[in-house]
């Protein structure tokens, strides 16, 4: 994959956004958001609560419906279309801040569910892929637990695993550490930083400076609704251009 | 500062507060107030007891064929004897029985196999119990075909036509019931107005009225010369009637499950359906069972408004049984085997439901 990553990187963007604008109701959410995702591409997004940050990947996979703009995901445009959405989603894995893991299914089972009956493959086939997704994230022991048997950590590295089952393009994380407690943001953590030196294209919302240190390209400022600041990281933290970007990180990294 | 270096071992609860002595002293002579009610209580029960196990079971007649073997003062369950064929069977010839005890026998059967947890098969067994069942049981309680002779429906009673009542109009009532609670959520609008209204209409409107009006009304709308048979009628008529309240119930459990599922669901690129059928309905009829199964109670006491469209369920048959002249004045005993045996079907369902709740209780743990 890795190899893959890099010979398209030079080809068409991996998600371009133009344009986009959202409203929930009357409040204006996300107002003419440009964004262009290059293949491979590790890109942290940050901002205060409210400021349209989760809105904006969760219309990259179509959770959320954005009425103006154009929003294309590998080459395939998002409209209303069903069909579309389907195929863009498969492409896309996400991580979500309360895991969402199906409290229902084993951990396997939730790593096997979409595989079989969304890529249609045989179930063995099946799980030999989701076990081995599932050492990669050293949880591979706790394969025939039910997800509230785990810690949060844990429950949030199936997910991962889960989204990696489908072998996505992109994987899209929203708050993915908020809900953990401190002596489990780490766990998960190592496992996106593997993933990110493995190549993966990824768009994390984070408030992890550290994490938006080490591995992210670029890191995007937004507030109330708008990309404010973009830019490498080292630039981004030590010298930020806007003020708000500056009130920002003067809030998060004071304390 | 302390530090503890030794280990404290588990030592025994004291003697006082385990064991059925405790528990008595603890929940019924807690106190004086507790213990003057706890006596009271155990009084009025003796005296509700003493008199009906007298009447039911000490005193009563079992043995005989008439009223005249009805001697003593207690109950003369002879009566019920007697009439046992019919309130079963109702007037269901009695050289064909064995079909409605061999319907009934593969009924209880695939029933049992569907709730035993360790026998294997369940998905085919649940796909011939829904499936091929009915038709079997159809063919095999009506006849007219395969050599049987037709036996026509208003022959049918007693219990076993409340079962029959009461099985369609569950089989019937939870797949529409789920169709209309997945539609009153809906995005589209034609169909959810649709759904709403039809949920609304059934449940606006009394079960009575609307047996009166599947035998009263709808003949008059029907073309001259097709009519439909009056236990179809009933079997429609029950079956949209409990599918609207079946469809709230539903709704509610589809409420409970967090938009995260869904949602979670739709990420991995699932449709509609497949996110329905394996991550939303799974969960949320886990956690309806409590409301599907006191549906499921209302609808088997519900069949007996039956009667008033001129069926004789159980309750139907008994009581026609109490105004023939030979056994006049058994009403009661009549009417307490009715009650116990819709008790016995309905207390069976309720704990069958518990057990459901705590078995599959497992992977609900967030």
């Amino acid at each position: 994959m890795n190899e893959q990553a890099t010979q398209a990187g030079n080809a068409a963007p991996m998600v371009e956004m133009r344009g986009v604008n959202k409203w929930y109701g009357d409040f204006h959410v996300l107002r003419d958001i440009d964004l262009e995702v290059r293949r491979g591409e590790r890109i942290v997004i940050c901002g205060p609560s409210g400021s349209g940050k989760s809105t904006l990947i969760r219309c990259i996979n179509h959770l959320e419906e954005h009425q103006a703009g154009e929003i294309v995901v590998g080459g395939v445009p998002l409209t209303q279309d069903v069909k579309r959405i389907e195929q863009v989603r498969r492409s896309v894995g996400m991580v979500f801040q309360h895991f969402n893991l199906f409290p229902h299914l084993t951990v396997l089972e939730n790593c096997c569910l979409a595989q079989t009956w969304v890529q249609k493959k045989p179930r063995r086939e099946a799980e030999r892929l989701a076990m081995q997704y599932l050492e990669r994230v050293k949880i591979a022991e706790q394969a025939r637990k039910y997800p509230g048997q785990l810690s949060g950590g844990q429950q949030q590295r199936v997910a991962i695993a889960r989204s990696l089952c489908l072998h996505p393009e992109v994987m899209l994380f929203d708050e993915p550490t908020s809900a953990l407690d401190p002596e489990m943001i780490k766990e998960v953590l190592d496992v996106m930083v593997e993933l990110a030196e493995e190549g993966m294209t990824m768009l994390c919302v984070t408030h992890e400076m550290g994490f938006a240190k080490t591995v992210a390209d670029r890191v995007i400022f937004m507030d109330q609704g708008q990309i404010i600041e973009e830019n490498a990281p080292e630039p981004f933290f030590n010298n930020p251009q806007s003020e708000r970007t500056q009130l920002f990180l003067s809030q998060i990294l004071g304390h | 500062m302390t530090i503890q270096h030794k280990m404290i071992e588990a030592r025994p609860a004291p003697k006082s507060t385990v064991g059925p002595l405790a528990w008595l002293r603890a929940n019924l002579f807690s106190g004086p107030v507790n213990t003057v009610f706890t006596l009271l209580g155990l009084y009025l029960l003796y005296l509700l007891l003493v008199p009906t196990i007298e009447w039911a079971f000490i005193d009563a007649d079992w043995i005989g064929t008439t009223r005249d073997d009805c001697s003593r003062e207690g109950a003369c369950w002879v009566f019920v004897k007697a009439r046992l064929g019919q309130f079963i069977y109702g007037l269901y010839p009695r050289d064909e029985i064995w079909r409605v005890n061999l319907t009934f026998g593969v009924f209880a059967v695939l029933i049992a196999w569907l709730m035993i947890p360790r026998l294997p098969f369940k998905r085919w067994v649940a796909a011939a119990t829904l499936l091929v069942f009915p038709i079997f049981a159809f063919f095999l309680l009506y006849g007219g075909s395969f050599g049987l002779p037709l036996v026509q429906t208003h022959r049918w009673g007693g219990l076993m036509l409340t079962l029959v009542l009461a099985v369609v109009g569950m089989v019937g009532a939870l797949p529409i019931g789920i169709v209309l609670a997945l539609g009153r959520r809906s995005q589209m609008p034609i169909v959810k107005s649709f759904c709403v209204v039809f949920i609304e209409f059934w449940r606006g409107v009394p079960l009575i009225t609307v047996l009166f009006m599947a035998s009263v009304m709808l003949p008059l709308f029907m073309p001259t010369g097709v009519s439909v048979d009056r236990l179809i009628r009933a079997f429609i008529g029950i079956t949209l009637f409990q599918s609207a309240y079946m469809a709230e119930v539903i709704r509610g459990g589809l409420q409970a499950i967090p938009r995260g599922q869904e949602e979670a669901a739709a990420a991995l690129g699932m449709s509609y359906w497949l996110r329905m059928g394996l991550i939303v309905l799974p969960q949320a009829l886990k956690m309806m069972i409590p409301g599907i199964v006191n549906t499921f109670i209302s609808l088997f006491k519900d069949t007996t408004l039956v009667m008033i469209i001129g069926l004789f369920d159980l309750l139907g048959i008994v009581q026609a049984a109490l105004s023939d002249s030979r056994w006049l004045g058994f009403s009661l005993e009549g009417y307490v085997f009715a009650a116990f045996m819709f008790w016995i079907f309905c207390f069976s369902m309720s704990r069958y439901s518990q057990y459901l709740e705590r078995k599959l209780h497992t992977g609900h743990k967030r």
